[in-house]
């Protein structure tokens, strides 16, 4: 389990984190899902214990990580994938991790087959690829068989094959019972993987909610109908309570199913030219849960009313 | 745990450990880690070899300087000159590896970002920079011996050719040789440790070298054109380190063991910023 109290983390004048709590549960996937800059780096930072919070404090099973005994026999954790020497050659440098941690020398070989890495495990990282480093990051991650796991940003760069292999990885890690806390800045990527949602922007939570309730509020959809007798059928559907607004030349009916509008049409002879759901997507539902968070624009915002 | 409560259903089976050591927490295990990474990166040999060849070959060259040039040489001067330090003089310049290793043995894990997978895996951050420290002590070392030994001996192989009377004939046997000798190797020693501490600070691997080679050749020689009392004490002081090879006494030098005493503030105060700086910094 990974607790934050209140984590604050200041630089000079930015808050990068702030006030934040949350807790992730063992057995499920949490993703912690933000825009860049948001302050997911720097709160799985704190979690390790690499940096000082400001304020607050970071628990995993409810101790401080500096006082954890051979932590990686307690948390696995991959932040980012070059943080290694690359004139190391794998094997080498996860054996020199399991050394400072009391794990068995045959323990390095069971990760390197684990994660697919054994034939070249010989050769100096300098010469992988980034998704060679990941697997050699998560690797690392499985030495001590840890019950807390932490990945940030752990599909970035990868194809879609590694993407595959990281999701179903880091499923089957929480299917054994496992803590699992991911990042990523991709709303669809942690609807596919992630159980539950812990979501951040500039440095406050907004959100910790399973996947699937976030996915519920966040899918009102409405129906948009295009009609050639556009007025006729505006007409009828007001008449049933209808709101009804008007989009270049379409109708989009709210609180209605499509069902519903292709009889209505039929019963009165109306001709549909098309009888779409429109659902917003998650994508959207992120970024408009942290349109207010996000630190750059891309171009001027525009009044808030203009663009609904 | 007490979680499953809070969880959907469908929530995890309990779960089978396959690891079954236990955790631990010893000295000896972070010891052990780093000793398999200072020998696992290419550097670590290179500037070996750098140290041992250069300071060899640079002593050979200036021993062959004294013993061909010994007729010119005044009998006033020849009496100042120590075939024993004159032996091992190549360490000023082979004394820029044993930096630059000491800097890298701390300093790369800053440039790799390593630093963060390392201090994971070693929270305790005293921990890591005294085992670090242990295992390029003890390295500086042996790399010390066995730079000044052969220099020692290919140097009064050099020295014995001049033509003086009596011939230069120096043994580890004779008085004050052996001392000197080791004291070479422990001179290598301080040398490492001294990149390792202001790498420690500075977490910069060139930032660091400068300033070693700034603190064991640019200042000893700006010191020489400082005036007056004044100057030559402080002369004597940033001179300390070459005290520990003289067979001799010098008289613009602390005696041997008080040379090398000064010296070694200069990494041991630096190696107590770099602690209390590696406690209090974000990594």
């Amino acid at each position: 389990m990974i607790e934050a109290r209140g984590l604050s983390k200041r630089y000079g004048d930015t808050l990068a984190v702030d006030d934040l709590s949350f807790t992730v549960q063992p057995g499920l996937v949490t993703g912690f899902l933000g825009p860049n800059g948001a302050g997911k780096s720097t709160t799985m930072r704190m979690l390790l214990g690499l940096d000082r919070p400001t304020r607050g404090t970071a628990l995993i099973s409810g101790k401080l990580y500096s006082s954890l005994k051979g932590p990686l026999h307690h948390v696995g954790a991959l932040l980012d994938a070059k943080d290694v020497h690359p004139g190391r050659k794998a094997r080498t440098h996860l054996l020199a991790l399991a050394q400072s941690n009391g794990i068995p020398r045959k323990r390095v070989d069971e990760v390197l087959e684990m994660t697919g890495m054994s034939t070249v495990a010989s050769k100096r990282i300098k010469g992988y690829s980034l998704g060679m480093s990941q697997r050699l990051g998560i690797a690392a991650t499985m030495l001590g068989d840890p019950e807390v796991l932490m990945f940030d940003e752990p599909v970035n760069g990868l194809d879609p094959e590694g993407i595959l292999w990281i999701r179903n990885f880091m499923r089957g890690l929480a299917a054994e019972g496992r803590t699992v806390f991911v990042s990523s800045h991709l709303m669809s990527e942690m609807s596919q993987t992630a159980d539950h949602l812990v979501v951040i922007g500039r440095g406050k939570l907004l959100a910790d909610v399973s996947t699937k309730d976030f996915i519920s509020q966040s899918s009102k959809g409405s129906v948009r109908v295009r009609s050639p007798q556009a007025d006729e059928l505006e007409r009828l559907l007001k008449a049933d309570g209808i709101i009804v607004e008007r989009i270049d030349g379409s109708l989009r009916l709210h609180g209605i199913t499509t069902d519903r509008v292709g009889d209505v049409a039929a019963a009165n002879h109306l001709t549909v030219h098309e009888l779409v759901e429109e659902r917003a997507s998650l994508e959207a539902a992120f970024m408009e849960m942290t349109r207010d968070s996000v630190d750059f624009h891309a171009g001027a915002p525009a009044p808030e009313e203009a663009t609904r | 745990m007490t979680a499953a409560t809070t969880q959907p259903a469908g929530a995890p089976a309990p779960r089978v450990r396959t690891l079954v050591t236990p955790a631990t927490d010893r000295f000896d295990h972070v010891l052990r880690s780093e000793w398999t990474k200072f020998w696992s990166v290419r550097s670590t040999m290179w500037t070996f070899i750098s140290l041992v060849v250069v300071t060899i070959g640079i002593s050979a060259l200036l021993c062959l300087a004294v013993a061909a040039n010994w007729k010119d040489i005044k009998p006033a001067d020849r009496l100042t000159i120590d075939p024993v330090s004159q032996s091992l003089s190549g360490i000023f310049l082979g004394q820029m590896a044993i930096i630059a290793l000491g800097a890298l043995a701390i300093s790369s894990e800053y440039s790799t970002g390593g630093i963060r997978t390392t201090l994971t895996a070693v929270p305790q951050r005293l921990r890591l920079l005294g085992a670090k420290a242990v295992v390029l002590t003890v390295m500086a070392f042996v790399a010390g011996v066995v730079t000044m030994f052969p220099s020692f001996w290919l140097g009064q192989r050099v020295l014995a050719t001049a033509p003086a009377h009596p011939p230069i004939d120096v043994s580890l046997g004779d008085p004050n040789v052996l001392r000197a000798v080791l004291g070479g190797a422990l001179y290598v020693m301080a040398c490492g440790l001294l990149g390792f501490a202001l790498a420690a600070v500075l977490r910069h691997t060139a930032a660091a070298i400068s300033a070693g080679f700034a603190i064991v050749f640019i200042l000893p020689i700006v010191s020489n054109f400082l005036p007056g009392t004044w100057g030559n004490n402080v002369g004597k002081v940033l001179n300390a380190g070459g005290a520990i090879t003289n067979t001799r006494h010098v008289d613009e030098q602390f005696g041997p063991w008080t040379g090398y005493a000064v010296f070694s503030l200069w990494w041991i105060v630096l190696l107590v910023v770099a602690a209390v700086l590696m406690r209090r910094r974000d990594a």
